[in-house]
Formats: C-alpha cells, structure tokens, sequence
C-alpha cells in the first residue's frame, strides 16, 4: 500500500497551489480566477535577511569580552548563577595555585569528572539531554528546521480572525482581520520561541513557549497601541521546566498544560493563579509535544523516548503507548476527540489510535483500540512532471486536521541533501463517521524554492477549509479549500455538490481510496 | 462540644470520616518515617526494640493533630487587613490554646526522638563525672535532654505560629481532579523539602534563643529538681557548646522529623476533605431529598457541604452527560423543571450577592474618599482604600436588615467553628453597639450570644472579624481618644483569662489607624481586596458550572428549560462583570501577590480575584460562542445589549 503514488502528481515548476475547488487542487501563477469572499487573511512575506536573529547563546559570548580578573568568590558566585554546580566547580578546578589549596583544585576536578561520568551515563539513556536547549528546541518543535526557520510559530485565533506569528528576532506580531494595527510584542524573556496558542473563550490572552518560561500575553483587542509593555505579560515558570517545547490550553480555556523535554513532569497551570500541579510519570526523560483533543477528554503527550502517552483529563490518568521504532513526532485529534492520528520518528507511516467510549462516562479505558493501526504509507514515490523526475514521501514533521474533520494536511520531510526530494505538503480528504475513510486529495505547492516549514488550519472558515502555510523564504500563505460539509451527503465525502462536477474524476476518486476501517 | 453544624449529617457521614481516613493513613505511615529517622539518627538499626516503643508514643500525637485539623481548618481564610490585625490573631485566646497544645505535643514527640537516638540524650539527671562525685551520689543535669525538650516546644510553638501567619488551616481546592494517590505521591517530596527546610530555620531560631535565654530554664529546673550543673562539661548555651555538630544534626533530624509527621497529617487531611464528592441530583426516595444537589447547594452550613456541593455541580455540568440529563429534566407528575430552577437560582443568587458586595464596597470607596479628610498626606492612597472599607462595613452592619438577615454570601460562608474560633475575637471590635461593651464581651466569652442582639449569628463568622479591625476603626473619624470604650473595670472578673488579649488586641485596634497612617508598611494594603475576594472559589464553581448547563442545554435540553432563565443569567452576568472591572479599577486591586513556594502555604486565595475575572469572562464566551446569533432574540437592556455584542465581537 504506497499511498503517495495514488496522488496526483505536484503541479509544474513555478505555480503555485491558489485553491481547491471542484474536488482538485488549482495550480497558478496568481489568484486572479478566483472571486474574493469576505476577509481574505493577508499573505505576507518576512523575507530572512530583514530579521536579525537574536545574538549568539551566552557561552559563545564570553569569549568576545576582555578578560576581566574578578575575586574568586565573585567568579564562583557568577558561575554558581550561571551554569550552576558544573559551573561553580569548573571555575574551581580552573584556578590558579595562589587563589585556592592545591586539595580543593584536585578536588574540585575530580569531582568534575566524576560528575561528567554520571550524566553521560544519563546522556547516554537519554541522548537529547546533552543537547543545548536551542538545538533542542529545534530537535523537538513542530516547525521543519525550526532554528533557521524565519517564521518560528504561528497561530489562529479559535473564534477570531485573528492570527499571531513569531519570528526569528522573537518578536511576535499579531494580525487582526477587524483593525489596520499589528501589535508587536517583545519581552525580555522571550527567547527561542517554540510554540504559541491562544487562550479558548477568551478575546486576548496568547500563551507563548520560551525558553526558560512560559508568557501569557494579555493583548487588548481594543487597544490601538502596537507596542504593549511587557507588564501584559504573565511570567510562569517552574524550576527545572524549560526549554518549554509544547504548549496545549484546554478546550473550554480553563488550564494551560506545558511540557519540556528535560523535565519528566508535565505541568498543569492555573494561568490566573499562576500555580501549577506537575503530573509526573518515571519513563520518557521528558515530555515534548502536547495536544489536546477538541472536546477536552484526552491528551496527547510524547516523549522523547520510544513512548508516549494519552491521558484522559477527568482523573488525570495516563495509558502508556509505547512505540517501536523512534519516539511520537506529532499528532492529531479528530473534532470529536475519539480518533488519534500519529507519526512515530524513523517511520513513513501514519497511525491511527480509536478511543471509542463516551467521553464523561465513566467506562474506564474498555473502549480503546489495543494497538494501533497503520492508516497511510508515505515511502517515498517518483512522480515524473514537465521538469523531471521528483520524488516525493518520507517522514512526518506535523499533521494538522481541520476542525470539520475532511481534510488532513501532513508537511513531509524531505532530503535536505537530495535536491530532487522536497519538503512536501500532502493533503488527504478524510471521513470519521459513519467510518473512518483516507483519499487522497493532492499536494501543495509554493514559490519556486521554497519549502514549507509549518502549517496550520483556520479554525472555522466558513467554506470549508483554509490551510495556512509557512514557507522557508518567509511567505506565510492561505490556500482555501471550498467544499460544502459531508454532514449529510454519504456519497461525496469530499467532494463539492454545488459545483458541477467531472464525472469521471469522481469515479477515479471513489477508486482511490487509501484507507477504510471496513477493509483493515 | 458538637453543635449543630456537627450534626449535620454530610458531616456526620462523610467529612468524620474523611478526617478519620487521613488521620488512619498517617498513622500507617508513622511506622516508616520513624524507621526512617532512627536510621539516619544512629545509621544502624541494632535496637529495633527501641524505635517501636518511640513511635507508638509519637502515634498518639498525630491523633492529635489531626483532631486539631478538623476543628481548625476552614474552606474562607481570613485575611488580616493590617499588620496589627496579624498580631491580634496571633494573640488570640483559642491560637494560644493551638500554641500550647502544639507545644507540649513538641515536647513529647522530641522526648520520643532523644529516646530513639538513645545515647546522652537518654536521661535528665545523670550522677555528676567522675571528678566531682568522688564523694557524694550528687545528680547532675543533663544539659543535651533539657535543651532537646525544649527545642521541641519551640518547634511545637513556632509551626503553630507559623499556621497562623500563613494560613495553613485554609483548606484550598485543587484545579484538576486527580486521585488521592497520586496527589500525595506528587506533594510528598516537597513536604519532605519544605519539612526538613523550616526545621533547619527552626534550629537556627532555637539555638539564638537559647544562646540569649538558655540559662533561664536551665536553673529552673536546677532548682526545682535539686540537681547540679556538671562543671566540667560545656555549657549550651555559649558558642563552643553550640558547636557540636552532632548535636546540631540530631536537633534538625528531630525537628524534620516532628514537622515532617505534621505537615503529612496536614497533607492527608486537605487531600482527603477536599476529594470531589458526588451528590444525586434527584432521588426517588422522599427521605433522600435532602442530600441532592439542588437542596444541598441551597444550604448555608456548613460551609465545606455547600463547597463540595458547587464543585460537584461544575464537574457534572463538564462531564456528565446523564447528570446533565437529569438536571434539564421535568418533574413527574407536574412538569416542573424543579432540579433546574433551584440549581440556577442558587447560582444566581450567589452572584448577585458577589456583585452586590463589589458595589457597596465601591459606593464606600468612592464616598469617604471625598468625604473624609485624611490626617496623612503619607499615602493617601492607602489609607483611604484601608479606613473606607471599614465604615462601609459599618454602615451596612447598622442597618437592621442587613446585617440580621446576612444577605451577603461572606457571612453565607462562613465555618463558625465548633469551639468559636473566633467569636472571642470579635468581641472588642463591637464599641459602636448599643449595650455596654463589657457585658456583652464577656457574654461572647462564656459562649451565651444573646438572641436579640443585632450580632446573634453574625458574630460568629469569621468575616466579621476579618472586618473586624475596620469596623474600629471606622470611629476613629472623631479624635482618637474618643474611640476608647468603656473603661476596662466594668469588665467582670470572672474572666481573667480571656481579659487580657482581648484588651491587648483592643489596644492595638486603637492604635491601628494612627500607626497605619503613620507607617504605611505597617498596613497590607492588597489585603482588602483579598478579604473581598475570599470565599471566590464558589464563585467560580457557581460560573462555570452555569454557563457549562448552559451551553450543553443548546443541545442537550430537550423541554427548553434553560431558556426561559437565559435573560436573567445572562444580566446577572453582566452586572458582575461590571462590578469586577470596576474593582480592577481600584488602586492595589491589580497588583500581583508575591507567590508563595512552597504547597503548604496555600496562597490560593490571595490570586482568587484574577481566577474569577478569567472564569467570568471565559463563562460569557462560553454562552457566546454557543449560541451566537441567537442571543440577539433574548430580551435585556439596552447596556446590556451593548456590553453583549462586545463579547460577541471578541473585543472584550
């Protein structure tokens, strides 16, 4: 079952994909063809250069300044604040004889290395805790080359049309379809952002995901200022909880979980309170990618080891999950919270988990699949188009399902060494009920050399469903997919009736089809 | 000893034995952390024998102190609004019972340690050494047993005082429900940390004091047992002596050893009392009817039943659906949505007291702040936020009505303790009433509240008291002089006792408004607001779960039940929404408490103001986003209708 090769090929070089309607995805050079309808979200363009990245990490810092002969105490105080008990000993074991007693540089050294010995060992069973939090962040967030990425998160407003982007400068801005203003928000602790999600229910809190902290930003939607002081900012954090990788409110707004990959404890924030419950479970090494299915009952959290774990959220229970190969690179909930889709690291397949008992009720985890079932194989798979030869398949960096449940967009990883082999973004038409059912739909494409780095649905477009997409030069882009919902219809599940449609391209789909619970 | 609240039944039946429960499981737990102590204490277990003795002892204390949690504890802190607040209920008759007890109880448990440790800590009098006692059987002292007794008293004494300045008798609700296993697994390293830190802060207290003051209690007990201090050995209470380590190191094991046994006790308890509670939302059985959730939700006493009854309604209105179901559903025979209609107007009624407190307490503000000339120009600010809440207490206390009927939901919630923790208290802050102040002081002390009394019922809510050193104040507009009561020998003298801290405390009351007006670090200025916002968790309860039935009924509610309340749920709302963002307005209203470290000092209620204003707005947009166009066929006001399309906009 190679999926990819029952997708139409890629368009031609030098078009890009404008929209879907009519069943098919519509390639162009521009969007004159289309009639514009109500707000069209703007696309807009951070091109790398006009960014400056935040300056270099503080140990590289070090060297650029004069050597400064400080006391030792001074010193040690510095390191102690700095890079803790490694730090404070290493500053020792580096002293000159006159300074300290030869015992206690002897000492100190020893200790050192004794210490080395014993977190490489604990390197060793979790390789990702010798990474610095920066590489990191870039190794565990849902953005494909996250640390050369202009664009580092993005995030639709859930009621609004409303959307906030983070950048290389971490800096944040957010764009509102009802005012001209686009506030920008930067605050000292806001560094190496990784994720960024509005509050449910709420007009104006964002909670962002940095470095050493979590920020809620409390951005008035009246104001007309485009620099909100960082006094609108809430500060959580909790010691030993960063870098903060993942970030997931609950649907009905009321708790704010955040999770790190150094900590194997998953916090469980009161926002207003500013308190927090760690939900702690032995096994992972951490926790690094969040999701919270839509109607509130379970969460997704993955770990940086062969595991991950779905909790149900009335008595904060776990069901561990462990994989086979890598570690759980993403997921995605179906609207009504009773399908998980998920992609595991070292594999081109995307699995589906089903969670068949009521949530609310109290039937215990009866109801849940035993194991999980392959629903896509996304190896590799040449198409050949006007240019040649391109391959096209490979692991999963992000899945995203929007929120009507038809159409599912999943940013393939490509080879960064192999030209010929792009990232790619492939999207499906899916069905949940009466059963769960896969097609394939197409895939998208930018600009000539761009690649996509991150994509996102709107919440609730109103015509079906609007991708939003991030590219590697900095171009954020909308591409709508016009359908009227299969609420009803059985016999077109993706497809558009109001629009006259091709029969024959009908009946091809309807041959097309990936996946089905009827025949797995 | 058990009044009415007592024999309730939910406290009869339930919140006994959940305190019954947690004192039972750390109890089974004494055993471990005992073995646990002897071991570090000598790092060998060659006497297995002694240990056991030791900790049936130390078995009896934690009986104890888990009684005193279930008279102590309360669901409403009260907020000292003052400094010298601080001090009156540090001072306070029944806290220095609390001291005493936990001093005493320190004591023993200590005994029980230098038992276990064994070694010189072993006996009080010993045959004096060699070189002295070549000709006598003289008894000598054992300076090490005297200064580990008293290190546990003054242990005992401080966590009790400690108690008090952080609250720890305020039981607060956890935000997410996990099971109690893993609660107590989750806070059981910290209370470790937390435990084995305060005992290292206790010793460095212990060993001042006894570096100043040793040498007191030292020739007491010389004396009064006839024994001799052992020359040839060190004296304690000089730096040399109080450099052994060893000693040092057994006092701070102790001393974990005595918290860490409390601060479980404590952890047990709160987890157990505040586990979710499930109510049937109607019974067929007549009997029954008064344990539902709409009857029990309309209760005032006591005030944890209606606080597990709110958490119940906000876990089924996000949960259940069948519970829900049977919420929306009709009566048989007649078709009245009774379980409905109660549980609403309940909600209702608790938020419209909320919002009419927020009012008063503004109309107050705003009035004196005009009104009355200040005799500081220190900081204005905070004085008149601090000395107008007090008149507003005032006025509302003198109005008849108000203050028979307790229409406000503070004095709804409030526990009045079994032994009337606080009635003693409230009795100097009553010089304004009509009779003399001595008589019914004393009155209050002996327990007979007399009925016609415009302070029968009230007196005993904690909220009086809390609003207590205002309502002195509130006198004090006139000369300071003035405010003084009666003189202090009308006071009968049958209770001597009691006299004391009572006319301290008055003293201090007195003198409040002029050293706060002075010294304006001296006044808590954010404590007000705080006070306000006490009892908030209800609140929050009562918003989320309506506007939870709420929305479900958009789908769920099959007779329509829900929507003939809707108008007024919604402008109930509003109205609070109002009220809340007007206080926001206030100065010291928005600015951040310092948060708290550690889980045992539970300082949930200072932030419980800004949980409220999240709750209230995400329970508008909850009722938005759901039923969206179609509020607009809803009848209200035109403000209203105003305040409405702004959340339907997202521009709130």
């Amino acid at each position: 079952m190679n999926s990819l090769s029952l997708f139409p090929p890629p368009g031609p070089d030098g078009n890009i994909t404008l929209f879907e309607s009519n069943n098919e995805l519509v390639c162009g050079t521009s969007l004159g063809s289309r009639q514009k309808q109500g707000w069209e979200p703007p696309s807009l363009l951070f091109p790398r250069e006009s960014l400056k990245p935040h300056s270099r990490p503080e140990s590289s810092s070090k060297a650029a300044f004069l050597d400064h002969r400080d006391t030792l105490w001074m010193r040690s105080a510095r390191a102690w604040r700095d890079s803790g008990l490694s730090g404070l000993l290493d500053e020792i074991a580096n002293c000159t004889e006159e300074e300290v007693p030869r015992w206690l540089t002897v000492g100190c050294s020893w200790t050192l290395a004794l210490l080395r010995w014993v977190s490489s060992f604990h390197g060793s069973l979790f390789p990702h805790l010798t990474l610095s939090s920066e590489d990191m962040v870039a190794e565990f967030s849902q953005v494909l080359d996250w640390s050369d990425c202009a664009v580092r998160a993005f995030a639709w407003h859930p009621h609004t049309d409303k959307f906030a982007v983070s950048l290389l400068d971490d800096s944040i801005r957010i764009y509102n379809s009802k005012s001209a203003t686009a506030p920008t928000l930067k605050h000292r602790l806001q560094r190496n952002v990784a994720a960024l999600q509005w509050k449910p229910l709420c007009a104006s809190a964002l909670a962002v995901a940095c470095h050493n902290c979590l920020l809620v930003w409390h951005v008035d939607p009246t104001s007309l200022s485009t620099r909100p002081s960082s006094g609108c900012a809430q500060v959580l954090s909790h010691p030993g909880h960063c870098p903060v990788t993942s970030i997931a409110w609950s649907p009905n707004g009321s708790l704010l979980l955040s999770a790190s990959p150094v900590d194997t404890a998953m916090m469980v924030w009161d926002v207003a309170g500013e308190s927090c419950v760690p939900l702690q479970r032995v096994g992972g090494g951490g926790v690094t990618f969040l999701s919270w299915s839509p109607d509130g009952s379970r969460v997704l959290a993955s770990t940086p080891s062969a595991l991950f774990r779905v909790w149900e959220t009335r008595t904060w229970t776990c069901e561990r999950w462990p994989c086979l190969k890598g570690r759980c690179q993403t997921g995605c909930w179906s609207p009504d919270g009773t399908r998980l889709l998920f992609s595991v690291q070292g594999e081109m397949v995307i699995y589906a988990l089903t969670f068949t008992d009521a949530p609310g009720e109290p039937h215990g985890w009866s109801g849940s699949s035993k194991a999980a079932a392959i629903v896509a194989d996304l190896s590799e798979t040449s198409f050949s188009t006007s240019q040649g030869q391109v391959r096209v398949g490979g692991q999963v960096q992000t899945m995203a399902w929007d929120p009507r449940g038809e159409r599912l967009a999943v940013l393939l990883k490509g080879d960064p060494e192999a030209p010929d082999r792009p990232a790619m973004i492939a999207v499906f038409k899916t069905r949940i009920s009466p059963i769960f059912e896969l097609l394939p739909c197409g895939f998208v494409k930018g600009e000539s050399g761009a690649e996509p780095r991150l994509l996102q649905f709107h919440p609730h477009f109103p015509n079906g469903a609007l991708l939003t997409v991030c590219w590697s030069n900095g171009r954020i882009s909308h591409v709508p997919f016009f359908f009227v919902s299969a609420g009803g219809s059985v016999l077109n599940p993706g497809g558009s009736p109001p629009w006259p449609l091709p029969q024959s391209r009908a009946v091809e789909n309807g041959e097309r089809l990936l996946y089905t619970e009827m025949s797995s | 000893m058990f009044n009415s609240e007592q024999n309730h039944w939910f406290v009869r039946k339930v919140i006994f034995w959940r305190a019954a429960a947690s004192v039972a499981w750390s109890v089974l737990l004494l055993p471990v952390t005992t073995a646990l102590f002897a071991f570090l204490s000598r790092f060998s277990l060659f006497h297995p024998i002694q240990w056991i003795s030791g900790g049936q002892y130390s078995f009896d204390f934690v009986l104890v102190v888990g009684v005193f949690n279930l008279e102590y504890y309360t669901v409403v802190p009260s907020v000292p609004c003052t400094k010298i607040a601080l001090l009156g209920k540090v001072l306070h008759p029944q806290q220095s019972v609390h001291s005493l007890v936990h001093s005493m109880m320190g004591i023993m448990v200590t005994w029980c340690a230098a038992t276990m440790i064994g070694g010189r800590y072993w006996i009080l009098a010993a045959p004096c050494s060699e070189e002295e006692g070549v000709t006598g059987q003289k008894m000598c002292l054992n300076e090490y047993y005297l200064f580990f007794l008293l290190a546990g008293a003054f242990m005992g004494y401080s966590y009790s005082l400690l108690g008090v300045v952080r609250n720890m008798n305020y039981v607060s609700f956890q935000t997410i429900q996990q099971c109690k296993y893993l609660r107590f697994k989750g806070m059981l390293p910290q209370v470790v940390r937390y435990s084995a830190v305060q005992s290292l802060y206790s010793v460095r207290n212990y060993c001042l004091f006894y570096f100043f003051f040793g040498y007191i209690p030292r020739a007491w007990i010389c004396t009064t047992l006839n024994v001799h201090e052992d020359s040839s050995l060190h004296r304690l209470d000089t730096v040399s002596g109080l450099l052994d380590f060893r000693l040092l190191y057994h006092l701070w094991l102790s001393g974990t050893f005595l918290l860490l046994t409390w601060h479980i006790t404590l952890l047990l308890f709160r987890i157990f009392i505040t586990e979710a509670y499930s109510f049937p939302v109607q019974s067929s059985f007549s009997e029954d009817v008064s344990q539902c959730l709409p009857k029990v939700l309309s209760e005032k006493q006591p005030l944890i039943l209606k606080f597990l009854a709110l958490q119940d309604l906000f876990l089924l209105s996000q949960q259940s659906l069948s519970r829900r179901m049977e919420v929306f559903s009709l009566s048989q025979p007649g078709g009245h949505p009774h379980n409905w209609n109660a549980i609403c107007k309940e909600c209702l009624s608790l938020l419209s007291d909320l919002s009419q407190r927020l009012v008063e307490y503004q109309e107050v503000v705003a009035s004196n702040g005009r009104a009355r000339p200040l005799s500081s120009h220190s900081d204005q600010r905070s004085t008149s936020s601090e000395t107008l809440v007090t008149s507003g207490t005032e006025e509302q206390l003198q109005t008849p009505q108000q203050s028979i009927g307790l229409k406000t939901p503070s004095s709804v919630f409030l526990r009045s303790t079994s032994l009337g923790l606080h009635t003693p208290m409230t009795a100097p802050f009553t010089p304004r009433q009509e009779s003399p102040f001595s008589s019914s002081s004393v009155n209050r002390f002996v327990g007979n509240v007399d009925p016609s009394s415009p302070w029968y019922g009230s007196v005993q809510s904690p909220h009086v008291m809390r609003r207590g050193p205002k309502l002195w104040t509130a006198s004090t507009g006139s000369p300071p002089g003035s405010s003084l009561p009666p003189s202090p020998t009308t006071i009968p003298s049958p209770v001597p006792a009691a006299q004391k801290p009572g006319l301290f405390s008055l003293w201090l009351q007195n003198r409040q408004e002029q050293v706060c007006s002075r010294y304006s670090d001296l006044c808590l200025p954010e404590a007000s607001s705080q006070a306000l916002f006490a009892d908030s968790q209800a609140h929050i309860w009562a918003l989320e779960g309506l506007s939870n039935l709420v929305a479900a009924s958009y789908k769920e509610d099959r007779f329509g039940v829900v929507q003939t309340m809707l108008p007024s749920i919604l402008s109930t709302m509003l109205l609070l929404q109002e009220a809340v963002d007007k206080h926001f307005k206030l100065p010291h209203a928005s600015s951040k408490p310092v948060r708290s470290t550690c889980c045992l000092e539970d300082s949930t209620f200072k932030t419980l103001r800004f949980a409220l204003r999240a709750a209230l707005k995400t329970a508008m947009y909850r009722i938005t986003v759901t039923f969206g166009e179609h509020l607009h066929s809803v009848q209200m006001s035109a403000e209203h209708r105003k305040r409405l399309q702004q959340f339907m906009e997202y521009k709130e």
